[in-house]
């Protein structure tokens, strides 16, 4: 009887156990995790009509260590020294102290916690060493550094030939060739993520699909099949290339197939972009310098105000500001008053593929008079024209082929940068000067030994003069930060719409 | 007989010649040659003949900061002359690194220098004191201006020097304040220089 009873409790518990996640709503299609070494499932939860990950398997993913705060009733996420605190109650999270939202907050769900699906691309992202990357439409986790570009086609037939414009971003070498009934559309790519695709099948063109390895796109050629033609055309915007491959079908005049019997094909009309491209200056990762530290207090003000710590304080709210303006991945060369040599601040943006790198100053003078705000970039030295070029060497990749690999001497790299970075220091300077009063030498062209060895475009700013009393106060209060912070991230903005910054 | 005659007067035209090298030409070879000093020391502006060896000077231009703060200015000063491009630049460097009021310098007070070397290919070498880092009040243009007063000073006056490194304390530096690299020797540059006051 006894016994039965207790048959009958365990059953009951079990039975609640199963029926616990489906009280949490159906499960959505799993996102895929792709990473160098291959590709896993990431289960999505819907609660309330958001879709969720476990946080215990992001834990298991990105080593994190998730810990209940039993006193305070929320979640400390620890990754890579940072730590994210959240609470159920609110669609926030803060990251050192910084506040992000979310759109929800997090659920418990049994023994873990679920997040919404953007906390990896909001939270965990800023805070990894290594690339995170949520692409929600295809439901892909890139992790590290992978090539997966967005891929997108459409055909049109326009008479004896048949035209498809393929839309890649970011833009991938790539070549084409024909096997036996298929053409292979291959880039140089770890995978494909293949988009949308318009084609309208016929007797030249049966079909578009992905191939049998995952960085192939294959056409099914047709009976009429005859030959094709391959050309590169204008990209259709900053980040992406666009090729364009036209089939050409038999003609009735020449039963052979001669491809000449065909006319030339015009050259095709500019499209708009067949990939919905975001961020149009395809800008990825900002590393940001604050400038001098620990031993070295750079440049001291009469009251006492040091530079590293101006540097730092303006660098922090510059990262925040452009991590939540644009998405992108900010580093700092230091997180706290400590010793970083010259080149290692250049390593850092070199090491991570930085699209910026931004050194942060505050000026000094024997004049207490000098004030004002200054931008600086390399001048072009003796070295320059010889250093512009490196040399390019063929290497061996995993998976098979070779890939071409640039050398470039670390000591100049900055040589074929010098326009691009010019260019990036005339638009800060110009949006600085709409929010902060300038020096009479805005913008200055030096031999500045941080920017030699950074391998992206580079620039310096000065934020005001230390030494100049009533800057001191300015430099070492929020108004003024916040507004050298609002001018850069401008700035950048305007730097990354021009497409300056899309030549990586 | 006419042998004899032959190597006597050979003889005496080799002790005239030894003569005039070891009496005249030496001395006059070691000498600072009054007539051609711009030879010797580069190309000094204006040689004051009429004052003893020890006491002349040449003008030189050597730079300080504008009112602006902002670049560097002319002024013509006058520097201890000197018959060797090393000495001159020793001379002018020293020159440089005093103070002159009301001028007001880009280099840190207190800076000395220790040592000047010039290559044959034109490259100077100016070996500062420690004082040049330690007492420099930071600032990327600052710190620009303060290396290019050297720079300019001694490619201006002296041709014969076309490119300049500094040394802090008679090693190669990255920068005095953490802004211009200084690992490689650097050419004249006037775009820092506004005009000439003087």
């Amino acid at each position: 009887m006894r016994f039965r009873f207790f048959q009958a409790a365990v059953v009951a518990a079990l039975s609640v156990f199963v029926a616990f996640p489906a009280a949490q709503g159906p499960t959505a299609a799993s996102y895929t995790v792709v990473t160098r070494t291959g590709r896993q499932p990431l289960a999505v939860r819907v609660v309330n009509g958001q879709e969720m990950f476990s946080l215990d398997d992001l834990a298991r993913l990105f080593a994190l260590t998730v810990r209940d705060d039993t006193l305070a009733g929320g979640i400390t996420v620890s990754a890579n020294n940072q730590t994210i605190v959240m609470t159920p109650q609110q669609p926030l999270a803060s990251i050192g102290g910084r506040m992000i939202s979310l759109p929800a907050a997090p659920v418990r769900e049994g023994r873990t916690w679920l997040v919404p699906v953007d906390f990896v691309a909001r939270a965990l992202a800023p805070v990894s060493q290594q690339r995170i990357e949520l692409r929600k439409p295809s439901r892909l986790l890139l992790v590290g550094d992978v090539r997966i570009p967005r891929v997108a086609a459409r055909s049109e037939a326009l008479g004896a030939v048949t035209r498809v414009t393929v839309d890649v971003a970011p833009a991938t070498p790539h070549t084409v060739s024909q096997e036996g009934t298929r053409l292979l559309l291959r880039f140089d790519a770890d995978a494909l993520d293949i988009g949308d695709i318009r084609i309208t099948p016929g007797d030249v063109l049966q079909g578009l699909h992905p191939g049998d390895s995952p960085s192939i796109l294959a056409f099914d050629l047709g009976p009429r099949f005859a030959s094709f033609r391959v050309s590169d055309q204008p990209p259709p915007a900053p980040n992406a290339g666009r090729v364009v491959v036209e089939l050409l079908a038999q003609t009735e005049a020449a039963p052979g197939g001669q491809p000449n019997a065909v006319p030339p094909g015009q050259p095709p009309p500019a499209e708009p972009p067949l990939l919905d491209l975001p961020s149009p200056g395809g800008l990825r990762t900002i590393v940001i310098d604050p400038g001098h530290g620990g031993d070295d207090p750079g440049a001291k003000g009469a009251n006492g105000t040091l530079e590293k710590n101006v540097t730092l304080a303006i660098a922090r709210k510059l990262k925040a500001s452009l991590e939540s303006r644009l998405g992108v991945r900010v580093m700092l060369t230091r997180e706290s008053d400590q010793n970083i040599s010259v080149d290692q601040r250049a390593a850092l943006a070199n090491n991570n593929k930085a699209d910026i790198f931004l050194s942060i100053h505050a000026s000094a003078s024997v004049r207490p008079g000098t004030s004002g705000a200054e931008v600086f970039s390399l001048i072009a030295g003796d070295d320059a024209a010889r250093a512009g070029q490196g040399t390019s060497e063929s290497l061996p990749v995993l998976g098979g082929g070779n890939r071409d690999i640039q050398v470039i001497p670390w000591e100049t790299a900055q040589a074929r940068f010098l326009d691009q970075s010019a260019s990036l220091a005339r638009t800060l300077a110009a949006a600085l000067r709409e929010h902060v009063a300038m020096s009479p030498r805005a913008l200055v062209q030096a031999p500045l030994r941080v920017l030699v060895g950074a391998n992206t475009p580079a620039a310096l700013v000065e934020t005001g003069f230390l030494t100049n009393p009533a800057q001191e106060k300015q430099l070492a209060g929020d108004d003024y930060q916040n507004a050298i912070v609002v001018a850069l991230v401008d700035g950048i903005v305007r730097f990354r719409a021009a497409g300056a910054g899309a030549a990586r | 007989m006419n042998r004899r005659a032959l190597t006597a007067a050979g003889i005496a035209a080799l002790a005239i010649v030894a003569g005039w090298l070891l009496f005249v030409a030496l001395p006059r070879w070691y000498r600072p040659k009054p007539q051609a000093p711009a030879a010797a020391a580069g190309q000094p502006s204006r040689v004051d003949a009429a004052q003893p060896p020890a006491a002349r000077k040449i003008t030189a231009t050597l730079y300080y900061l504008s009112d602006d703060g902002m670049s560097l200015v002319g002024a013509q000063r006058e520097v201890p002359y000197a018959a060797d491009v090393a000495e001159q630049a020793r001379a002018i460097v020293e020159a440089q690194l005093a103070a002159a009021p009301p001028l007001v310098s880009v280099i840190p007070g207190g800076t000395k220098l220790r040592q000047v070397f010039v290559t044959e290919r034109g490259d100077a070498f100016v070996d500062l004191s420690a004082d040049v880092t330690a007492n420099h009040p930071g600032g990327a243009l600052e710190e620009t201006l303060t290396v290019y007063s050297i720079v300019d000073a001694l490619t201006v006056n002296l041709p014969a020097i076309l490119r300049v490194q500094i040394l802090v304390g008679g090693k190669e530096v990255d920068t005095l304040a953490g802004h211009v690299d200084l690992r490689q020797p650097l050419a004249k540059s006037l775009e820092w220089v506004v005009h000439d006051t003087h």
